[in-house]
Parts: C-alpha cells; sequence; structure tokens
C-alpha cells in the first residue's frame, strides 16, 4: 500500500519534471517562431539541434575540445601532486598545521579569478595563463582538505597502532592513509570542478582557444544558433567530466 | 641559551606569530624577486605597490569604477538572498515540489554558469544590468539549497509538538520553522557571497566600460603591473571584508543552537 504509494508520488513528481522542460522548450520554440522574439536573442530551437548535429558530425570540436582538456589535466595534475605534497608536509605536526591552515583558508575564501589578469599578463593569452589560474584555484580545496584528512586522525588509532609495532610505512599505509583518503578524494573533486569552471571562465574572459574562446567568438560573430549548440555541448561535456569524477570519488572511497 | 632567545622561541611558538612571520618572508621573497630577478613590466615589488595605492585612487574613474562595482555586488548579493530566500521556502516547505524540482535545481546548479555568460552581455547590455544578473545566477543556487537543507533539518517531532499544542500555520512558521533556520540561512548567505563575487568579477573582467574590468584590461595592455596590483589588492581586501562580515554574522546568530 504504501509502496505504490511512494512510486505513485515518484511518478508524479517525474512528469512534473517532464512538464516543466517540454512547456520550457514549447514557450522557447513559439517565441521565436510566432511572438516574434529577435533570432539574435534566442534563436531557433530547431536550427540549433541541427547545428548541434551539425557540430557532433563534423567533428570541429574536437580541436576545442583537446584544448581545454589538455589544459585542465595539467592544471589539475600541477595542483593534485603540489595540493597533496604540501597538505602532507604540513599535517605532520600541530604548530604547522596552526600557522599554515587560516593562512591558505584566508586566501581561499579571495575571488582568485581576480588574478587572472596578472596571469595573463605573466605568461599570455595563451593556454599557460589558463593552466596556472586553473591549477592555483584549485590548488587549495585540495591542500585543505589534505590537510584535514592527515591532520586529524585520531589519535587513538596512531598510538594504538603504534603500540602493536607498526613501522612508519605500515602506520602510514593500514592507518593514516585510510583515514585521510575520503576527505582528500572529496577535496580532488571539489578542485577538479573549480578548475573546469575556471579554465573555461578564463578562456571566455582572454584567450586564443578552447570552448570557452569558442562560445565568445561565435557570440561576437553573431551567430546564436551555433553559439547555443556549443553552449548545450560545452554543459554536456562538464556534466560527463563532473559525473566520472563523483563516480571515480566514490570508487576510491570504497577501495580503501 | 641566552633569555632573549628562549623569549624569541616561545614567541615563535604561537601559531599566529609564525604566521605573520611566513606572510613577511613571502612579501620579502616577493619583493627581492621584483627588484632583481623579474623583468619590471611584469612584476612589480610590493613596496612599489603600495607607495602606488595612491596613484590607483588617483587614476581619473578608479573611484567611480569601484563604486560601481560595490554597488554590483551590493545589489546581485540582495537579489539572490531575497529570490533565493523566497525559492528556498516554496521549494522546501512543501515535499512534492521539492521532489519535483529539486532535481532540476541541482542541475542548474551543477552546469557551469560561465558558458552562458555571453548570453547575459547580449540580453542585458555591456552596464552594471548584465554584472547583476550574472551575480544573482552564482549566488542564488547555494542560497536556495542551503535554505532547502535547513528546513528539512527541522527535527518533525518540533513540528509535530507545536501543532499538537494547537499551534497555526504562520505560528509554527514564526516560531518553529524561522529559528531553526537560521544558521542554514546564513550559511547559505556565505555562500552566496562567494558565489555573487564571483559572478560579478567574472563579468566584469569578461566585458566592462566602467567598471573595474575595465581598468584591469587598461592596466593589463599598457604593461603596468604597479597600478595593476595595486588595484586587484584593493578588490582583495574589498572581496575578504565582505566575506568576513558574511562569516561573522553567521557565527553570531547561530550560536543560540549549538547541538
Amino acid at each position: 500500500m504504501r509502496e505504490s504509494r511512494e512510486r505513485n508520488s515518484r511518478l508524479a513528481s517525474r512528469s512534473v519534471q517532464a512538464v516543466f522542460l517540454i512547456v520550457l522548450v514549447v514557450l522557447w520554440y513559439l517565441a521565436t517562431t510566432r511572438w516574434g522574439v529577435s533570432s539574435i536573442l534566442l534563436p531557433n530551437p530547431v536550427l540549433v539541434v541541427q547545428q548541434l548535429w551539425d557540430i557532433l558530425k563534423s567533428g570541429e570540436f574536437l580541436g576545442d575540445l583537446r584544448v581545454t582538456l589538455t589544459e585542465l589535466g595539467i592544471a589539475f595534475a600541477i595542483s593534485a601532486t603540489t595540493g597533496v605534497t604540501i597538505g602532507y608536509l604540513i599535517s605532520r605536526s600541530h604548530y604547522r598545521i596552526r600557522v599554515f591552515e587560516p593562512l591558505f583558508a584566508g586566501i581561499y575564501s579571495v575571488p582568485i579569478i581576480l588574478f587572472l589578469p596578472l596571469y595573463v599578463l605573466f605568461f599570455g593569452l595563451g593556454p599557460a595563463s589558463k593552466i596556472a589560474l586553473g591549477a592555483t584555484i584549485s590548488f587549495f580545496p585540495i591542500t585543505l582538505n589534505t590537510i584535514a584528512g592527515f591532520g586529524y586522525v585520531d589519535r587513538i588509532l596512531v598510538v594504538a597502532a603504534r603500540s602493536m609495532g607498526a613501522s612508519d610505512v605500515q602506520l602510514f599505509r593500514y592507518v593514516l592513509l585510510p583515514a585521510a583518503l575520503p576527505i582528500i578524494l572529496t577535496g580532488m573533486r571539489m578542485g577538479f570542478t573549480v578548475a573546469l569552471l575556471s579554465i573555461i571562465g578564463s578562456e571566455t574572459i582572454a584567450s586564443l582557444a578552447g570552448l570557452g574562446h569558442r562560445i565568445v567568438h561565435l557570440a561576437e560573430g553573431m551567430e546564436m544558433p551555433r553559439m547555443f549548440a556549443y553552449i548545450a555541448f560545452v554543459v554536456v561535456i562538464a556534466l560527463i567530466l563532473n559525473t566520472i569524477v563523483s563516480a571515480l570519488e566514490a570508487r576510491g572511497k570504497r577501495h580503501v | 641559551m641566552t633569555a632573549a632567545e628562549i623569549t624569541l622561541r616561545s614567541w615563535v611558538r604561537r601559531a599566529w606569530v609564525a604566521r605573520i612571520g611566513v606572510v613577511i618572508l613571502l612579501f620579502i621573497l616577493w619583493e627581492v624577486a621584483a627588484r632583481w630577478w623579474v623583468d619590471p613590466m611584469f612584476l612589480s615589488p610590493p613596496s612599489r605597490v603600495l607607495m602606488s595605492l595612491q596613484a590607483v585612487f588617483d587614476t581619473r574613474g578608479v573611484p567611480a569604477a569601484l563604486r560601481i562595482t560595490f554597488w554590483e555586488l551590493g545589489v546581485a548579493f540582495a537579489m539572490s538572498v531575497v529570490i533565493g530566500l523566497v525559492v528556498g521556502l516554496a521549494v522546501g516547505l512543501q515535499p512534492f515540489a521539492q521532489k519535483s524540482f529539486m532535481p532540476i535545481i541541482l542541475l542548474l546548479y551543477g552546469t557551469p554558469q560561465v558558458t552562458i555568460l555571453p548570453l547575459f552581455i547580449l540580453y542585458f547590455g555591456i552596464g552594471p544590468a548584465s554584472k547583476i544578473a550574472f551575480g544573482v545566477s552564482h549566488g542564488i543556487f547555494p542560497i536556495i539549497l542551503t535554505i532547502v537543507a535547513g528546513v528539512q533539518n527541522i527535527k518533525p517531532i518540533l513540528l509535530t509538538s507545536a501543532r499538537s499544542m494547537g499551534a497555526s500555520r504562520w505560528q509554527v512558521l514564526r516560531h518553529v520553522i524561522f529559528p531553526h533556520m537560521i544558521p542554514s540561512f546564513f550559511a547559505g548567505m556565505r555562500l552566496g557571497m562567494t558565489g555573487v563575487l564571483l559572478g560579478v568579477l567574472l563579468a566584469e573582467l569578461y566585458v566592462s566600460t566602467a567598471g573595474i574590468g575595465y581598468f584591469t584590461t587598461l592596466f593589463t595592455q599598457n604593461f603596468d603591473p604597479t597600478r595593476l596590483f595595486g588595484l586587484i589588492a584593493v578588490l582583495a581586501a574589498m572581496a575578504i571584508v565582505l566575506n568576513e562580515i558574511v562569516r561573522r554574522a553567521e557565527a553570531h546568530f547561530s550560536r543560540w543552537h549549538t547541538d
């Protein structure tokens, strides 16, 4: 009885979602065909889908996608290695945690996107400035979570392992790492998400190539249907990447 | 060991003293690097940046630009809080609405909004309106999510007991739900402020005719790192102050229940 009611309510909320999305698309369609909304402000959805299909079929997105993903990969590799290393070194003493953690947390609360003009000045318009910005922004959540992960392991566990004669390596492998890894992985996911956002953002603001650059290029050329298609493409890519990273995080947590 | 050494050691052992020491060390490193190693076209020593702050403020249009940016931040934040609160309550208080609309809200929150920044410029122009709108689009979602979570976290027993003692709908809202939402409301405000800062600054940097984005571009293109650093330092200070105000408010207003 109760189960069927729950199933009904889930069905009802699913249908509300579906209706909501359908109404949105229909309104969009009517606005462009019937109510005379300028096609520069809002292109016809049918045209957008055609353009999206054309982009996917012709494979012209590959170049920009490669640029953005390379930047993201390098930035994340830099911030993950430096973040975890520095975080681990800091977490080894209470004194260092108290010195450095508030410092990093303070810098983290500044919107680091502000430094983009500086990075462009240092590293130029090419991929280097995006990599540097992405690495800087994702460094902080990874470092802070590594500090939190390694720094606040229950002392009783450490003492118990030591008193049973665990070596340094064993202590690290069987006590510290399992305790810290879930928190570090969460930090890495957060770092990955903000790195992706900041890289696309800085491509939008000042760049020579990449997905963000392509969208701006189309916007400036007033090629609205194609621009909408690219926006949809980038949103889907971002959702896919974030889903993959969340899945990896969950997997990593299970395997400790 | 002399007495002076011992006092020095006990001072360094205090974390905040050491922290300030680290910051000063970084500034010295920066100063040395900028004076002797790096091309002055790109990096400017902190002492010169500090001295140039006056020149930054004297640059024609910079005070007005700061005022405009500050105003954009304020309006965007106020709008995010109001809209976020209304939507959050509407969605959170109604289990069915929550089940239906939360996935949509989460989906929107998860999409990278920078991709539609050019659209905001197209719809709202290159003036302050587009910055405010973009700031709202970044600030509103964390507020909605924390409000919904706050409404959800109220213990059902409190609601049941209030109702069983004959509280009307309004009384439940006023005396049970609102007080319990205060911590999550302020947590949401803090996250919302972070989002608004990000959104407004992104839009400013993307295109700007009178705000600070105009001047960061100007200083970058003129290879004038001294004034660029100065302006960025002022903005960073502004962001820190705004964040700190919201954080203090959160700590202050969520003191009453700490369970």
